[in-house]
């Protein structure tokens, strides 16, 4: 019993990195309906960034800063370079989704030669192997930070969409673009401020990950994945769902890991997803976008 | 008078009598490669060949049916290594290819269930976790993936005295204008028509008569026949296998070539793999400049000519019909 809450805190504390991944894919999608494949590669340059300060000497929270605020404004001017005029020229979902991809493959050349392939340890504050007994489990202090960063980042995006004027700009320009413009929202800079903040929140992501793994050009990529996994598990456009979506897929993958199979857990987690989606196809708590014939 | 009368002659590929003489020289030319072209080159060609039929099976999916997947490099491991073993086995080749196709289509048409009820990001969500699933598969089952040492694939023997690369080159090439004549085909068919108008409005076609059901699974069987035999011919090409080449990476390849080529053409794929095959052999000692390279042509394409190299060749060719008047 011990143990199963003890896999299912190891799987919590993951499945929050993949809840502010997840978060962040759903902030773009609600708003500008594309998926966002950049999303590890933006996660990946502004930690790189973090990395360089720190070892130039910087203290860490002014490195997390400047990473977060480069990573939000290559975000940004993606935005506004690159999918506003593929808009004008008419480019459908399918058609964004690929700039992202195109965004993707340009910030992982120029990471792998700005950085090089091979992998580093990212200093990090908080320590991997200090662990304190909670009960019946351990509890790490980096996993216990992990948890605390998802839900602060949770908590400021809640309160930003729902108790601001430009969180209520935001929703009413994911519900209806058009009557939003009409109203007199500026969507453009509404839409840049969720890319913006969605890869804000990439960034943190992939600060609080780096430790757990080593540093390389790839190491977000399979949390992006995961993310996009939870991100869809929990529906697409609830941004409730995201967080439902990452922690349950956290918690699946380190049970099924345990109890069934360790070399298929990505597997099972995917498996489950499948089943989940031939039930729901919306996710769970996703409501789609209804189409008119 | 260039008039053009009926659907099929619309998307016939040349039509006047010169354009029809040079693409019947350039094919020759191309046939008669190994007499007249490099070394270097015969090798490259017949990777472009093989990547062709792959991206034309990819491009069936996206840009025809307009059904995203990112487990392309699934139906590629399952294609190669049905080959690898049906080889090992001792299948002559094109058994050997056939049943390749025959394994990845049936893969595709299994995943192509989920995209009866998905749409748009939950299907590619859906094949990408497919496409993980296989790699994870290949890399862990050792008596499917050879274990550690991967598993040799016996090498062609080359009949009439030819030299094993010119042998290679124009098994490739022949396969290739196999492939790439019957999805010309296919495309002019009903079942083009069909997931075209899948792709544009899914409720408007089923409105029509078009069964949607079968047209989608029709979809991923083709596309993925059309990529479990390019993984054959890659199998065979490296002559090797090992399951790391078939991670995501691999995926993104194709659907780089896809984009770049330009959706919904079939030269355009053509196109879309020479560029994926040639551009980072030309670029050498550069690695982390192809991705770069990549990324950079998406965005270019998508935001200056989105019909890719395909629509730059179609303006080419109607400057030129119009020249020196325009």
């Amino acid at each position: 019993m011990s143990q199963l809450l003890q896999y299912t805190l190891s799987g919590l504390s993951a499945g929050s990195l993949y809840a502010m991944v997840a978060l962040g894919l759903v902030l773009i999608y609600r708003s500008t309906r594309v998926l966002n494949f950049a999303h590890a590669d933006l996660a990946t340059v502004g930690t790189f960034i973090a990395f360089s300060m720190i070892k130039a000497g910087m203290p860490f929270w002014l490195a997390l800063g400047t990473a977060i605020v480069a990573g939000a404004a290559v975000a940004v001017v993606f935005y506004f370079a690159a999918l506003v005029p593929a808009q004008r020229k008419g480019a459908g979902h399918l058609g964004q989704v690929i700039l992202t991809l195109g965004l993707a493959l340009i910030l992982q050349g120029l990471t792998v030669y700005q950085w090089g392939a091979e992998p580093d340890r990212f200093p990090f504050p908080l320590s991997d192997t200090k662990v304190w007994q909670v009960g019946p489990v351990f509890v790490s202090e980096l996993s216990l930070g992990t948890l605390a960063a998802a839900a602060a980042a949770s908590l400021v995006l809640f309160l930003v969409t729902q108790k601001t004027r430009l969180g209520l700009a935001m929703r009413a320009t994911s519900e209806n673009l058009q009557a939003a413009q009409t109203l007199g929202i500026p969507t453009r800079g509404v839409l840049a401020f969720a890319w913006g903040a969605a890869a804000a929140l990439a960034v943190v992501a992939g600060v609080f990950l780096a430790p757990v793994l080593l540093l390389d050009p790839f190491f977000m990529l399979d949390a992006l994945y995961k993310g996009l996994a939870a991100a869809v598990l929990g529906g697409l456009n609830s941004l409730p769902g995201a967080v439902l979506g990452g922690l349950l897929l956290g918690v699946a993958e380190s049970v099924g890991g345990a109890y069934v199979s360790l070399e298929f857990k990505t597997s099972l987690a995917f498996i489950l997803i499948v089943a989940v989606l031939l039930v729901r196809p919306e996710g769970l708590l996703g409501k789609e976008f209804q189409e008119r014939v | 008078m260039d008039l053009v009368e009926t659907y099929g002659e619309e998307l016939r590929f040349a039509r006047k009598p010169l354009a029809r003489t040079l693409l019947i020289l350039l094919l020759v030319a191309l046939a008669l490669l190994p007499w007249w072209g490099p070394r270097g080159w015969l090798t490259r060609a017949s990777l472009v060949w093989l990547f062709a039929v792959g991206v034309i099976g990819q491009n069936l999916l996206i840009g025809y049916a307009g059904q995203i997947s990112f487990g392309q490099a699934g139906f590629l491991a399952v294609g190669a290594y049905t080959f690898g073993h049906l080889r090992i086995a001792g299948i002559p080749f094109p058994l050997a290819l056939a049943g390749a196709g025959a394994a990845a289509g049936l893969a595709g048409w299994l995943v192509g269930f989920p995209s009866l009820r998905l749409k748009g990001p939950y299907l590619a969500i859906a094949t990408l976790g497919f496409g993980t699933a296989t790699y994870q598969i290949f890399a862990n089952v050792e008596w499917l993936s050879g274990g550690r040492a991967g598993l040799a694939i016996p090498a062609l023997q080359p009949p009439f005295g030819l030299v094993r690369d010119t042998w290679v080159y124009l098994l490739y090439y022949a396969i290739f204008l196999l492939f790439t004549g019957t999805a010309y085909n296919l495309v002019s068919s009903y079942l083009g028509r069909a997931l075209v108008a899948v792709r544009d409005s899914d409720i408007a076609a089923e409105s029509m008569g078009v069964s949607l059901s079968r047209t989608k699974l029709l979809a991923f069987a083709i596309s993925s026949f059309y990529t479990g035999v390019s993984g054959a011919l890659m199998a065979q090409y490296l002559g090797h296998l090992e399951p790391q080449a078939f991670n995501i990476s691999e995926s993104m390849n194709f659907f780089v070539a896809v984009i770049v080529g330009g959706l919904a053409s079939v030269e355009g794929s053509i196109f879309g793999a020479a560029f994926v095959v040639l551009v980072p052999a030309l670029l050498g000692g550069f690695r982390w400049a192809v991705p770069v390279l990549f990324g950079s042509a998406i965005l270019s394409v998508l935001i200056l000519e989105p019909l890719g190299l395909a629509g730059l060749w179609l303006k080419t060719r109607l400057y030129f019909r119009l020249w020196p008047f325009r």
